[in-house]
Protein backbone atom coordinates (compact mmCIF):
# COMPACT_ATOMS: atom_id res chain seq x y z
CA UNK A 1 0.00 0.00 0.00
CA UNK A 2 2.62 2.36 1.27
CA UNK A 3 4.68 1.68 -1.94
CA UNK A 4 1.90 2.28 -4.48
CA UNK A 5 1.12 5.50 -2.64
CA UNK A 6 4.49 6.73 -3.13
CA UNK A 7 4.63 5.80 -6.62
CA UNK A 8 1.48 7.95 -7.86
CA UNK A 9 2.99 10.79 -5.63
CA UNK A 10 6.39 10.31 -7.94
CA UNK A 11 4.42 10.83 -11.23
CA UNK A 12 2.01 12.84 -9.50
CA UNK A 13 4.97 15.50 -9.78
CA UNK A 14 6.84 14.68 -13.06
CA UNK A 15 3.71 15.58 -15.16
CA UNK A 16 3.21 18.53 -13.54
CA UNK A 17 5.98 20.92 -15.14
CA UNK A 18 4.64 19.72 -18.73
CA UNK A 19 1.53 21.38 -17.61
CA UNK A 20 2.47 24.46 -16.71
CA UNK A 21 3.58 25.60 -20.43
CA UNK A 22 2.82 28.88 -19.96
CA UNK A 23 2.27 29.38 -23.68
CA UNK A 24 -0.81 27.47 -25.62
CA UNK A 25 0.30 26.02 -28.57
CA UNK A 26 -1.19 23.60 -32.03
CA UNK A 27 -0.14 20.56 -32.35
CA UNK A 28 -0.59 20.86 -36.49
CA UNK A 29 -1.93 17.46 -37.79
CA UNK A 30 0.82 15.94 -40.12
CA UNK A 31 0.72 13.05 -43.00
CA UNK A 32 4.64 11.66 -43.16
CA UNK A 33 5.60 8.79 -45.72
CA UNK A 34 8.71 7.67 -46.83
CA UNK A 35 10.01 6.41 -49.85
CA UNK A 36 12.82 5.25 -51.54
CA UNK A 37 14.86 8.60 -51.83
CA UNK A 38 13.49 10.23 -48.50
CA UNK A 39 10.70 11.08 -45.50
CA UNK A 40 7.87 13.67 -46.92
CA UNK A 41 5.75 15.56 -44.25
CA UNK A 42 2.98 17.43 -44.51
CA UNK A 43 1.52 19.84 -41.75
CA UNK A 44 -1.65 21.68 -41.35
CA UNK A 45 -0.83 25.15 -40.12
CA UNK A 46 -3.89 27.31 -41.26
CA UNK A 47 -2.83 31.20 -40.94
CA UNK A 48 0.75 30.56 -41.38
CA UNK A 49 2.19 32.88 -43.85
CA UNK A 50 6.26 31.89 -45.13
CA UNK A 51 7.87 34.81 -43.00
CA UNK A 52 6.24 33.63 -40.00
CA UNK A 53 7.29 29.89 -40.22
CA UNK A 54 10.35 27.90 -39.21
CA UNK A 55 11.31 24.99 -39.59
CA UNK A 56 15.09 24.03 -37.61
CA UNK A 57 17.06 20.90 -37.02
CA UNK A 58 19.03 20.88 -33.77
CA UNK A 59 20.94 17.97 -33.64
CA UNK A 60 18.23 15.33 -34.65
CA UNK A 61 15.03 16.59 -33.91
CA UNK A 62 13.58 18.70 -36.10
CA UNK A 63 10.72 21.29 -34.94
CA UNK A 64 8.31 23.11 -36.71
CA UNK A 65 6.50 26.29 -35.80
CA UNK A 66 5.23 29.36 -36.61
CA UNK A 67 2.22 32.34 -35.34
CA UNK A 68 -1.18 32.27 -37.66
CA UNK A 69 -2.16 35.50 -38.67
CA UNK A 70 -6.04 36.07 -38.56
CA UNK A 71 -7.30 39.41 -39.38
CA UNK A 72 -9.89 40.57 -36.71
CA UNK A 73 -11.54 43.95 -36.47
CA UNK A 74 -11.30 45.95 -33.24
CA UNK A 75 -13.80 45.33 -30.69
CA UNK A 76 -14.74 41.72 -31.70
CA UNK A 77 -16.66 39.64 -29.32
CA UNK A 78 -16.49 35.88 -29.11
CA UNK A 79 -18.87 33.78 -30.22
CA UNK A 80 -17.64 30.66 -30.63
CA UNK A 81 -14.18 29.02 -30.60
CA UNK A 82 -12.53 26.10 -31.74
CA UNK A 83 -9.16 27.05 -32.45
CA UNK A 84 -7.99 29.03 -29.23
CA UNK A 85 -4.39 29.77 -29.82
CA UNK A 86 -2.52 31.27 -32.62
CA UNK A 87 1.02 29.42 -31.89
CA UNK A 88 1.80 26.06 -34.00
CA UNK A 89 4.10 24.03 -32.63
CA UNK A 90 5.64 20.11 -32.90
CA UNK A 91 8.68 18.84 -33.26
CA UNK A 92 10.33 14.99 -34.86
CA UNK A 93 13.37 13.00 -33.69
CA UNK A 94 15.36 12.23 -37.10
CA UNK A 95 17.46 9.03 -37.57
CA UNK A 96 20.98 9.55 -38.26
CA UNK A 97 20.59 8.72 -42.52
CA UNK A 98 18.58 11.78 -43.12
CA UNK A 99 20.47 14.58 -44.88
CA UNK A 100 19.47 17.44 -42.59
CA UNK A 101 21.45 20.19 -44.83
CA UNK A 102 18.74 19.30 -48.09
CA UNK A 103 15.50 19.75 -45.90
CA UNK A 104 13.20 21.36 -48.63
CA UNK A 105 10.45 23.47 -47.78
CA UNK A 106 6.94 24.75 -49.15
CA UNK A 107 3.79 26.05 -48.46
CA UNK A 108 0.75 26.51 -50.10
CA UNK A 109 -2.64 27.72 -48.82
CA UNK A 110 -1.33 26.50 -45.05
CA UNK A 111 0.10 23.59 -45.66
CA UNK A 112 3.24 23.12 -44.89
CA UNK A 113 5.68 19.89 -46.82
CA UNK A 114 8.78 19.29 -46.07
CA UNK A 115 11.11 16.99 -47.68
CA UNK A 116 13.71 15.32 -45.87
CA UNK A 117 16.13 13.17 -48.21
CA UNK A 118 18.38 10.62 -47.02
CA UNK A 119 22.26 10.70 -47.33
CA UNK A 120 23.99 9.01 -50.39
CA UNK A 121 24.87 6.20 -48.62
CA UNK A 122 21.27 5.09 -46.88
CA UNK A 123 19.34 5.39 -50.40
CA UNK A 124 18.81 1.40 -50.89
CA UNK A 125 20.82 0.03 -53.58
CA UNK A 126 19.12 -2.40 -56.35
CA UNK A 127 20.78 -5.51 -57.04
CA UNK A 128 20.55 -7.17 -60.58
CA UNK A 129 20.32 -10.93 -60.20
CA UNK A 130 22.45 -12.68 -62.80
CA UNK A 131 20.50 -15.29 -64.74
CA UNK A 132 23.71 -17.70 -65.52
CA UNK B 1 4.12 55.90 -32.54
CA UNK B 2 5.02 52.11 -33.46
CA UNK B 3 8.89 53.03 -33.91
CA UNK B 4 11.04 50.84 -35.83
CA UNK B 5 9.60 47.76 -35.09
CA UNK B 6 6.10 48.86 -36.13
CA UNK B 7 5.03 45.83 -38.15
CA UNK B 8 6.29 43.57 -35.67
CA UNK B 9 4.62 44.87 -32.62
CA UNK B 10 1.57 45.21 -34.60
CA UNK B 11 1.48 41.50 -35.72
CA UNK B 12 2.11 40.65 -31.93
CA UNK B 13 -0.76 42.68 -31.02
CA UNK B 14 -2.74 41.12 -33.98
CA UNK B 15 -1.72 37.53 -32.10
CA UNK B 16 -2.42 38.59 -28.75
CA UNK B 17 -6.19 40.05 -29.76
CA UNK B 18 -6.77 36.48 -30.96
CA UNK B 19 -5.66 35.16 -28.30
CA UNK B 20 -7.26 36.93 -26.15
CA UNK B 21 -10.68 37.16 -27.96
CA UNK B 22 -10.53 33.03 -28.38
CA UNK B 23 -8.73 31.84 -25.44
CA UNK B 24 -10.58 32.09 -22.74
CA UNK B 25 -14.50 32.10 -22.34
CA UNK B 26 -16.42 29.41 -20.92
CA UNK B 27 -17.18 27.59 -24.50
CA UNK B 28 -20.69 25.70 -24.56
CA UNK B 29 -20.48 23.73 -28.11
CA UNK B 30 -22.88 24.32 -30.38
CA UNK B 31 -25.66 21.40 -30.29
CA UNK B 32 -24.33 20.18 -34.43
CA UNK B 33 -20.79 20.87 -33.69
CA UNK B 34 -19.00 17.37 -33.40
CA UNK B 35 -15.45 17.49 -31.20
CA UNK B 36 -12.44 17.36 -33.87
CA UNK B 37 -15.01 18.23 -37.13
CA UNK B 38 -12.75 19.75 -39.85
CA UNK B 39 -12.54 22.39 -40.52
CA UNK B 40 -12.09 23.89 -37.06
CA UNK B 41 -14.33 27.67 -36.81
CA UNK B 42 -14.25 30.54 -34.83
CA UNK B 43 -16.44 33.65 -34.69
CA UNK B 44 -16.88 36.81 -33.58
CA UNK B 45 -19.38 39.68 -33.92
CA UNK B 46 -19.18 43.25 -33.92
CA UNK B 47 -21.29 46.21 -34.37
CA UNK B 48 -21.28 46.04 -38.09
CA UNK B 49 -20.19 42.61 -38.57
CA UNK B 50 -20.09 39.01 -37.54
CA UNK B 51 -17.02 37.48 -38.86
CA UNK B 52 -16.44 33.36 -39.48
CA UNK B 53 -13.10 31.75 -39.64
CA UNK B 54 -12.44 28.70 -40.98
CA UNK B 55 -9.02 26.80 -40.45
CA UNK B 56 -9.15 24.82 -43.91
CA UNK B 57 -5.96 24.35 -45.19
CA UNK B 58 -4.72 22.37 -48.20
CA UNK B 59 -8.67 23.35 -49.87
CA UNK B 60 -9.07 23.95 -53.51
CA UNK B 61 -11.07 27.52 -53.14
CA UNK B 62 -13.15 26.66 -56.30
CA UNK B 63 -14.37 23.41 -53.89
CA UNK B 64 -16.16 25.72 -51.68
CA UNK B 65 -19.72 26.11 -51.44
CA UNK B 66 -21.07 28.39 -49.09
CA UNK B 67 -24.69 29.50 -49.10
CA UNK B 68 -27.18 31.24 -46.23
CA UNK B 69 -30.63 29.87 -46.02
CA UNK B 70 -32.99 30.66 -43.55
CA UNK B 71 -30.50 32.34 -41.25
CA UNK B 72 -28.28 29.50 -41.18
CA UNK B 73 -24.27 30.09 -42.89
CA UNK B 74 -23.62 26.68 -44.54
CA UNK B 75 -20.26 25.82 -45.98
CA UNK B 76 -19.01 22.70 -47.81
CA UNK B 77 -16.40 21.76 -49.51
CA UNK B 78 -13.49 19.30 -50.42
CA UNK B 79 -10.22 18.24 -49.58
CA UNK B 80 -8.87 15.47 -51.25
CA UNK B 81 -5.00 14.03 -50.23
CA UNK B 82 -3.29 12.23 -52.71
CA UNK B 83 -1.27 9.01 -51.54
CA UNK B 84 1.61 8.33 -52.64
CA UNK B 85 1.74 4.51 -53.91
CA UNK B 86 4.26 2.73 -52.74
CA UNK B 87 5.27 4.43 -49.67
CA UNK B 88 4.93 3.84 -46.15
CA UNK B 89 3.11 6.23 -44.39
CA UNK B 90 3.72 6.80 -40.13
CA UNK B 91 1.16 9.11 -39.76
CA UNK B 92 -2.18 10.41 -41.49
CA UNK B 93 -3.70 12.66 -39.04
CA UNK B 94 -4.94 14.74 -41.68
CA UNK B 95 -8.32 15.39 -42.90
CA UNK B 96 -9.48 13.50 -46.08
CA UNK B 97 -12.90 13.56 -47.69
CA UNK B 98 -15.30 15.89 -48.14
CA UNK B 99 -16.67 18.39 -45.68
CA UNK B 100 -19.66 20.75 -44.03
CA UNK B 101 -20.43 22.63 -41.03
CA UNK B 102 -23.23 25.22 -40.49
CA UNK B 103 -23.78 27.92 -38.07
CA UNK B 104 -27.05 29.48 -36.83
CA UNK B 105 -26.55 33.50 -37.39
CA UNK B 106 -27.28 36.53 -35.57
CA UNK B 107 -30.77 37.56 -36.70
CA UNK B 108 -30.06 40.26 -38.16
CA UNK B 109 -27.53 40.09 -40.86
CA UNK B 110 -28.07 41.15 -44.32
CA UNK B 111 -27.83 37.78 -46.82
CA UNK B 112 -26.56 40.40 -49.94
CA UNK B 113 -23.53 41.55 -47.99
CA UNK B 114 -21.34 38.76 -47.73
CA UNK B 115 -17.26 38.78 -48.73
CA UNK B 116 -15.32 35.69 -48.33
CA UNK B 117 -11.71 35.37 -48.66
CA UNK B 118 -9.15 32.23 -48.64
CA UNK B 119 -6.04 33.63 -48.09
CA UNK B 120 -3.13 30.82 -46.10
CA UNK B 121 -5.34 28.27 -45.65
CA UNK B 122 -7.94 30.38 -43.48
CA UNK B 123 -11.54 30.89 -44.96
CA UNK B 124 -12.89 34.07 -43.53
CA UNK B 125 -16.31 35.13 -44.40
CA UNK B 126 -17.63 38.72 -43.33
CA UNK B 127 -21.36 39.18 -42.77
CA UNK B 128 -22.95 42.55 -42.48
CA UNK B 129 -25.70 43.17 -39.87
CA UNK B 130 -28.65 45.24 -41.68
CA UNK B 131 -28.04 49.23 -41.56
CA UNK B 132 -31.64 49.05 -39.77
CA UNK B 133 -29.83 46.99 -36.73
CA UNK B 134 -26.52 48.70 -36.84
CA UNK B 135 -25.92 51.50 -33.20
CA UNK B 136 -27.08 54.89 -34.54
CA UNK B 137 -26.94 58.17 -33.38
CA UNK B 138 -30.02 60.03 -32.16
CA UNK B 139 -30.19 63.70 -32.31
CA UNK B 140 -32.34 65.17 -29.76
CA UNK B 141 -33.71 68.50 -32.07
Amino acid sequence: MTDKSEMVKKSDTEVQPAMKQAEPSIRPAVDIFEDEGGITLHADMPGISKDRLNVKVEGDVLTIEGDAEIPMPEGMQPLYADIRATHYQRSFTLGGEMDTEKVEASLKHGVLTLRIPKREEHKPKKIEVQVG
Amino acid sequence: MFGSTGLFDELQRIQREMDAVFGAAPWANGIRSSAGAFPPVNVGTTDEAVDVYFFAPGVDPDSLDISIQNNVLNVAGERHIIREEGASYYRMERFDGEFRRSFSLPDDIDPEKVDAAYKDGVLHIRLQRKESSKPKKIKVS
